[in-house]
């Protein structure tokens, strides 16, 4: 396989005022073309730091990104973001065709390519009948379906979503990970999925990388065999789903206490 | 209903101090104070009486403050926000450029006319750039301040989707910088009516506040009332006009905080 993110030793140190801080250690790992994987690790990992790198947004200290064989210097192309805070990533001076729409012109699509690939993308994620609204007249489950379908609409090699449905409510986010499957499956883009939710992120994720706390590194990626057609009832019930939530959430707990590498960790619930 | 109720409440007020200036000056009998009904019997054949249009003092002074009126603000307009948004979107820029700009705006702009007449003379330009520099200030420091604020976020996804300069200037800057940029510019309006009618006031050949002052060394003071009404007319005029204009503007805004407030 292919791989079309790759991540090289990659480490971040904040500088500013104050003690320098060293929110990620040592990152590597690659995502082969088409593949779903998400990053889970305990809250203040670095997750947020390691997204904003892989989307260009932030130099790294050193080690490296590469998108398509590419080193990534800047937000590169071929590239589209989700973030968590759906109210303030769309533009609330646009409609929301306007908010899909806009990366298409800049990227300087033609009109009518434009406008076909914005009715996919918004009858994909169920909005084609809001395509005038404007965001904040939705609720936030549908602000966050806008954004997803200008992330889709942009047809990126790499889609990279940032705790994207962390600020919407329970059974909305159950609908959007359907979707975010759905999309991902239809389209066979290369997903970066950033959670704190260990649920959420074997649901999701074809694999699971378990960051350790900061200075992060990775301890373990951990693969999920729960093929290829998920439902929320079943595969949340599944047995192997059991298992690996039992796991992820061991290593996760063992993360919290400072714990940096597989073999250090104490896992009680043997898999 | 409401149409008729929030014409009354417009209106009402106005209508009242009409009122009460009417009777209070009745029966004056004091020169520099003429009844409200000798001030208003003037104010037509004032401003508007003349064989042609073109001979009307409306045509000779009043359209010759407006278009130095115009072009002044436009420039201010212009100036303000394309230097705005270069400051504001420029850190260091800003934090050089931000005492001087204080220290600018604390000046009062009237004070500039003399000064700007030694180097403009007393013509067309020098008030043309009296209004300008006086209106320039509060447009400048709102779009500043307006893209300053822009959320990060907005901001990062502007960059994740790679929009240019000019992109980010068109798509992001400037609608997102348009509610202070239009609160300054209100504020420039007041200011530059208030430059317009001084500036008129030293050497000048036309214009309403050389009329003002015309009719008061002239002892017309029934006049010289009228032309304070015209002036205050023109101010509400013009103020219409500004939120008629920027109504469209930042409809997506009043829209917007309502939201924000939990009103969707």
């Amino acid at each position: 396989m292919n791989a079309m993110l790759e991540v090289r030793g990659l480490r971040k140190v904040y500088t500013g005022r104050g003690e320098p801080v060293e929110a990620i250690a040592d990152l590597s790992f690659a995502v082969a073309e088409g593949e779903l994987v998400c990053v889970v690790g305990p809250s203040g990992a670095g997750k947020t730091t390691l997204l904003r790198c892989l989307a260009g947004l932030l130099p790294a200290t050193s080690g490296e990104v590469v998108l398509a064989g590419t080193p990534v210097v800047g937000p590169p192309k071929g590239m589209a973001v989700v973030l968590q805070e759906y109210g303030r990533s769309l533009f609330p001076w646009m409609t929301v065709t306007q908010n899909v729409e806009l990366p298409l012109k800049e990227k300087g699509v033609p009109r009518a390519e434009r406008a076909r690939l914005v009715g996919e993308a918004l009858e994909a994620v169920g909005l084609a009948d809001v395509a005038r609204s404007y965001p904040w007249q939705l609720s936030g489950g549908m602000q966050q379906r806008v954004a997803i379908a200008r992330a889709a609409a942009y047809e990126p090699q790499v889609l990279l979503m940032d705790e994207p449905f962390a600020a919407v409510d329970a059974q909305t986010r159950f609908e959007l990970e359907d979707l975010v499957r759905a999309l991902w499956q239809r389209l066979g883009v290369t997903v970066v999925f950033v959670t704190h939710d260990i649920d959420e992120a074997i649901y999701l994720g074809e694999r699971v990388l378990v960051l350790s706390a900061r200075p992060t590194v990775i301890l373990e990626d951990v693969r999920v065999g729960l093929g290829a057609e998920r439902d929320q009832l079943d595969t949340r019930g599944a047995p192997e789903f059991a298992r690996l939530r039992t796991h992820v959430y061991e290593l996760v707990q063992q993360a919290k206490l400072g714990v940096r590498s597989l073999a250090d960790a104490r896992l009680t619930h043997a898999g | 209903m409401s149409i008729v109720r929030s014409v009354l409440y417009a209106v009402g007020l106005p209508l009242l101090l009409l009122a009460a200036w009417w009777v209070a000056t009745a029966n004056s009998e004091s020169p520099f104070n003429p009844p409200l009904s000798e001030i208003l019997a003037t104010f037509g054949p004032t401003w508007f009486s003349g064989d042609t249009f073109a001979d009307t003092r409306f045509a000779a002074d009043i359209l010759p403050s407006l278009g130095r009126l115009l072009v002044g603000y436009a420039a201010a307009l212009v100036v303000g926000v394309g230097l705005g948004l270069l400051i504001g979107a420029v850190r260091p820029l800003r934090e050089l450029a931000e005492p001087v700009l204080e220290f600018f705006r604390a000046i009062p702009p009237p004070v500039m006319v003399p000064v700007l007449m030694l180097f403009l003379g007393v013509g067309t330009s020098m008030r043309v750039f009296v209004i300008a520099t006086g209106a320039l200030w509060p447009i400048l420091l709102n779009t500043v301040e307006g893209v300053r604020g822009l959320d990060p976020v907005l901001k990062d996804t502007a960059r994740a989707f790679r929009l240019g300069r000019w992109g980010r200037v068109r798509r992001l800057m400037l609608p997102g910088a348009s509610p202070q940029i239009v609160t300054g510019a209100r504020q420039a309006l007041s200011i530059a009516i208030i430059l317009m009618v001084i500036s008129e006031m030293f050497a000048a050949k036309d214009g309403l506040g050389f009329s003002v002052v015309q009719f008061q060394r002239s002892f017309a003071i029934p006049e010289m009332w009228s032309g304070v009404i015209m002036l205050g007319l023109l101010g509400v005029l013009l103020s219409f006009v500004f939120r008629i204009a920027t109504g469209a503007v930042l409809a997506w805004y009043h829209g917007y905080l309502q939201a924000q407030r939990g009103g969707a």
